[in-house]
């Protein structure tokens, strides 16, 4: 059985404000709130990387599981932001935690890579120990690029959670998970080398308000929960109007779907992590709680990762 | 009602706008349908025509005009 035994965020000091893109957008910082539920989001500074924001998460999450670096066995970083083809961050923050011989696995998986990330490590955990599932992501280098484009580039902020997963029977146990992959829309969420983020947000808000339910009913269905057993759902930060309209699918309250997506903007895939550290802290699981984990991402990758609060 | 009927009925319900698109007109580029629009339409379609649209099907181009939605439809009952 694998077990959630810490997490950790990192997020960049320079907060970014609607009313500043805006007017590098020509458009109005209100528009950018109604069409995202974004109100500003972070900006790593000029010498921040990928690989330097996911060390800051991966510490954190180290402390607050009480687990030395000395004592991982795997190390996975997800991003769909590094700065360069390879080696990936996953390397660099293996080595600045002071490991040298732990396998550490890049997932070059936008949006979707750190549920990825989960469900593989609660998989492996019992042959490796402990693994830090890292997500880092420093959007802020991809929207800049030229052209703008106002429909892409006020959605994405900079950050990085980090999740310790263990094989013992911890406190909040994982229960089960479903990953999917459908390559047959890959060109609707893509990053091409070196040219702006591609997307046909019609295509991928149509095939995500769809998927995510289906994922999440598909892994509840399994397990003989509702989505009214779930005390939280802590899914990845795309979009409010998405969240919202998962919400609705599953006929919860939408209050049950953590959201810090006003304050940092879409993450990609750190901002499940991120999500999840957050509301770790506060209020955080209590005895019996079922946690829902949810992701959608170019690919199209998407899935669901159950957990449980012991009784 | 007809099926061109039927299908106007659900566009002006999930647009909130009770003018008539030109059968051809884009959807989209008229205002009649956003992204978050378009996954009710097909919701609202399924449910009026007793039809299943496989994820595989949910491309907008299908969806791009009221004689693209007929057409589709009528080729799935």
């Amino acid at each position: 059985m694998a077990a959630i035994r810490g997490l950790g965020a990192y997020l960049p000091s320079r907060v970014v404000s609607n009313a500043e893109l805006a007017a590098h957008l020509n458009c109005e910082a209100g528009w950018i709130l109604d069409v995202s539920g974004i109100e500003e989001r972070r900006y790593a500074a000029p010498e921040e990387t990928v690989a330097s924001m996911g060390v800051a998460a991966a510490q954190q999450s180290l402390e607050n599981a009480g687990v030395s670096a000395g004592d991982l066995g795997m190390i996975l970083v997800s991003s769909g932001s590094s700065e360069r083809r390879f080696p990936g961050p996953a390397s660099a923050i293996a080595h600045a935690l002071g490991l040298d011989h732990v396998p550490a696995i890049d997932l070059p998986i936008a949006s979707a890579g750190s549920l990825f990330g989960m469900a593989v490590a609660a998989s492996l955990c019992g042959i490796h120990g402990n693994i830090l599932v890292v997500a880092s992501e420093k959007m802020s280098a991809i929207v800049s690029r030229q052209p703008l484009e106002r429909g892409v580039a006020p959605l994405f902020g900079d950050g990085a959670g980090a999740c310790l997963i263990g094989p013992d029977d911890g406190p909040v146990k994982i229960v089960d998970s479903v990953l999917h992959t459908d390559g047959a829309f890959a060109e609707d969420l893509r990053l091409e080398f070196d040219a702006p983020l591609e997307m046909n947000g019609r295509s991928v808000i149509l095939q995500a308000s769809r998927k995510i339910p289906a994922a999440i009913g598909e892994l509840l269905g399994r397990k003989g929960k509702s989505a009214s057993s779930v005390q939280v759902f802590l899914m990845h930060q795309a979009n409010q109007n998405l969240m919202d309209r998962v919400a609705r699918a599953l006929e919860v309250d939408a209050a049950r779907f953590y959201s810090n997506i006003r304050r940092y903007g879409n993450t990609s895939s750190a901002s499940m992590l991120i999500a999840a550290a957050e509301w770790w802290r506060d209020p955080g699981p209590k005895e019996g709680d079922l946690i829902c984990f949810a992701a959608f991402g170019a690919g199209f990758h998407w899935g669901a990762l159950l957990a449980e609060a012991a009784s | 009602m007809d099926n061109k009927e039927r299908i106007l009925a659900i566009v002006r319900k999930v647009s909130k706008n009770n003018t008539l698109p030109d059968p051809e007109e884009s959807l989209f580029d008229s205002g009649f349908l956003d992204s978050f629009a378009l996954p009710d339409l097909v919701s609202d379609l399924e449910r009026e025509f007793g039809i299943k649209i496989p994820d595989s099907d949910l491309n907008p181009r299908k969806f791009e005009s009221i004689a693209r939605i007929q057409s589709y439809i009528e080729s799935r009952m």
